[in-house]
């Protein structure tokens, strides 16, 4: 008895625990891979196995519309992210040197939620509003996607920096000021170089979410505005080829490189 | 150089209000190295943020060289301070964190380089100045620590309980090391600490803190031999206290012994004192002695080089003696044995009550 009353509890010693692993990584990536697969497909079938080819990439490459929509959904993640992060970390800075105030948590709650609210929602609010705008001002170019996605990825931005910040020695800051520095050369010497990793981390992650946005993006963006995502969707509805897979996969590769770029930035130093 | 008077700091208002200086008077003279000692919480940190100016007092005014500095920004301060916790950049290297004060200073390139070598010799991280601060020891943090502090020769170094986190040898080794710079330099040091051998070895004054009062400012030697009071008493190493009343110009105490105690014109005939006297300041004598105390060993305690005698007098009341251990390490005091107790010349202290 006294041997179990010292044991921990464990997850991995409850019956079956392998098998669901096993079945939850199946099901995650199982598709992923025969998505990639499948990419170099020397076929014109997403599902039957012709041989292996690099032509689908080469056909992707070479589709002006793909080429359009790549570029367009750079330029929107560069500029939403970009702005995101600078929104995220001055929110992150006054939200977190002072004492507790008043609406502390009710602030948090409204930077963060994007997180919260079902995206649908967003997006259809979205459209209404931008629509009314567009009738308005007659302006239909790329700003309103810009916005709308800077909008939905400042708390993705927020949260790797607020973290950083929150784990900053604040007594660093005095000591800088001990040393004559004033409170601006302080912010540019000190806390800014001691919160870049968290800045770079919060930059990557708003990329990659709005890199990888549909549902907002369907809705805000105008004829003949597809971004990436939404250009495939497109094709999905029409006559589906491995070149889909191609550029999903190619989508996925960045995602992943931008994601341990990220993992490698918020790690703590040892 | 720095004139405090009358400053008092509260903490939050209403009922929640913490009084952590309460009319603090003191003044720290040119190149002295001033120690602040007291128990936790009794207001040392809260002191030395006030004259570093990373706080501003609830009331009175602080001086430094006659001009009033009470609400200068800490940069606009002639002060730098070493943080408890050292707050050294770990962004930056060793040499980069020294240079740090300079460079903000506005020196030239070539000033800045010629100080920051010094510096380094100075405590002796010449080889290691271009590791990050991440990537030494405790101990050398410590001293550069120091050297960005004394890199900008401030008027005045403020020290948080640096040696709090070292090991007792390098802390040993530390305070000798601090003893020198503060020589060299010239500098006014104001040190905290709460360890009463330190306050001792390194301070040319000490003032003892409790409850946000300073209590007592005096040399090391003044405070051990003269305490004010019994909390200075106690707080500076160990005292044996004994209650009293004034007989003429001597004492008797409640065992019946009349003994001759330090000034006692301040209290009338009769009136009740505590008198202190240091174990090291009993001498044990043959029981019956002329003029000796009659007393009982209850028990010896062994330390190494010293021998503590707890002793009971005629009404019970208790009595620690410290002696030198013989070379035999026996005291020859067996538990039980009759004896006799003397002081030293002028050892016993008259305490205000
Ligand atoms: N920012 C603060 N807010 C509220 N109370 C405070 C604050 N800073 C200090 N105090 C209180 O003021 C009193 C003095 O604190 P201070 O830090 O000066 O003590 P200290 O003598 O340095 O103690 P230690 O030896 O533990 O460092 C304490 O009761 C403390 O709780
Ligand atoms: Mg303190």
């Amino acid at each position: 008895m006294a041997e179990f009353g010292r044991r921990k509890f464990s997850a991995t010693a409850l019956p079956g625990f392998s098998t669901v692993a096993a079945i939850t990584f199946i099901v995650l990536y199982a598709p992923i891979v025969t998505l990639v697969i499948y990419s170099f497909n020397a076929s014109d079938s997403v599902a039957l196995w012709g041989g292996f080819s690099a032509k689908w990439y080469g056909i992707a490459w070479q589709n002006t519309h793909v080429q359009e929509a790549t570029i367009r959904s750079i330029i929107i993640a560069v500029s939403a992210s970009a702005i995101a992060t600078t929104v995220a970390t001055m929110a992150a800075l006054g939200t977190t040197r002072r004492g507790k105030y008043s609406g502390q948590t009710l602030i948090y709650i409204m930077i963060n939620q994007p997180l919260m609210v079902p995206e649908i929602v967003t997006a259809v609010a979205l459209l209404i509003f931008f629509a009314s705008i567009k009738v308005a001002t007659g302006y239909t170019g790329l700003i309103y996607l810009i916005v709308a996605h800077s909008a939905f990825c400042v708390p993705f931005a927020y949260l790797p920096i607020r973290a950083r910040l929150e784990g900053m020695d604040l007594t660093l800051e005095t000591a800088a000021a001990d040393l004559y520095s004033t409170p601006f050369r302080t912010f540019r010497r000190v806390t800014l170089p001691l919160l870049a990793p968290g800045i770079a981390a919060g930059a990557m992650l708003a990329f990659v979410i709005s890199l990888d946005d549909v549902v907002i993006t369907e809705f805000v963006k105008s004829a003949g505005q597809d971004t990436l995502p939404t250009y495939m969707l497109g094709q999905l509805r029409r006559a589906v080829t491995p070149e889909v897979n191609a550029i999903a996969t190619a989508l996925l590769c960045l995602t992943v490189l931008l994601l341990t770029l990220f993992f490698l930035l918020t790690r703590k130093r040892g | 150089m720095i004139e405090i008077s009358k400053v008092s700091k509260v903490f939050g208002s209403g009922d929640a209000a913490v009084a952590a200086l309460k009319d603090v008077d003191a003044t720290i003279q040119e190149n002295e190295f001033f120690t602040l000692l007291g128990p936790s919480g009794c207001g040392k940190t809260t002191l030395l943020r006030l004259i570093a100016g990373f706080d501003h007092p609830t009331g009175g005014t602080i001086r430094l060289a006659g001009d009033d500095i009470t609400y200068l920004p800490p940069n606009k301060r002639p002060v730098n301070t070493v943080f408890q916790n050292y707050a050294l950049f770990p962004h930056m290297t060793v040499a980069g964190n020294i240079a740090f004060g300079l460079e903000m200073l506005g020196q030239s390139k070539t000033q800045i380089a010629e100080t920051v070598d010094k510096m380094l010799d100075l405590v002796q991280m010449q080889a290691l100045r271009n590791r990050y601060t991440t990537e030494i020891s405790g101990g050398q943090q410590q001293r550069v620590a120091l050297a960005r502090a004394l890199a900008p020769q401030p008027k005045v170094l403020l020290l948080d309980e640096p040696l709090s986190a070292l090991d007792l040898k390098l802390r040993k080794e530390m305070q000798i090391e601090l003893k020198r710079l503060q020589s060299e330099t010239g500098i006014t040091f104001v040190f905290v600490t709460h360890d009463q051998e330190e306050a001792l070895t390194m301070s040319d004054r000490i003032a003892v803190m409790r409850d946000g009062h300073i209590l007592q400012v005096g040399s090391p030697r003044d405070i051990y031999n003269h305490p004010v009071d019994r909390f200075v008493a106690d707080f500076i190493g160990e005292t044996n206290f004994l209650t009293a009343r004034v007989a003429g110009k001597k004492v008797k105490l409640t065992s019946g012994d009349v003994i001759a105690a330090g000034d006692v014109s301040r209290h009338g005939e009769g009136a009740e004192v505590t008198v202190a006297v240091r174990p090291e300041q009993v001498r044990i004598g043959e029981a019956g002695a002329k003029g000796g105390i009659a007393a009982t060993v209850n028990q010896t305690v062994y330390f190494g080089t010293d021998t503590h005698i707890h002793l009971k007098l005629g009404d019970g009341s208790d009595l620690v003696a410290r002696l030198q251990s013989p070379p035999s390490g026996e005291s020859g005091l067996s538990q039980g044995a009759a004896v006799s107790v003397q002081f030293t010349d002028g050892a016993v202290q008259v305490l205000e009550s």
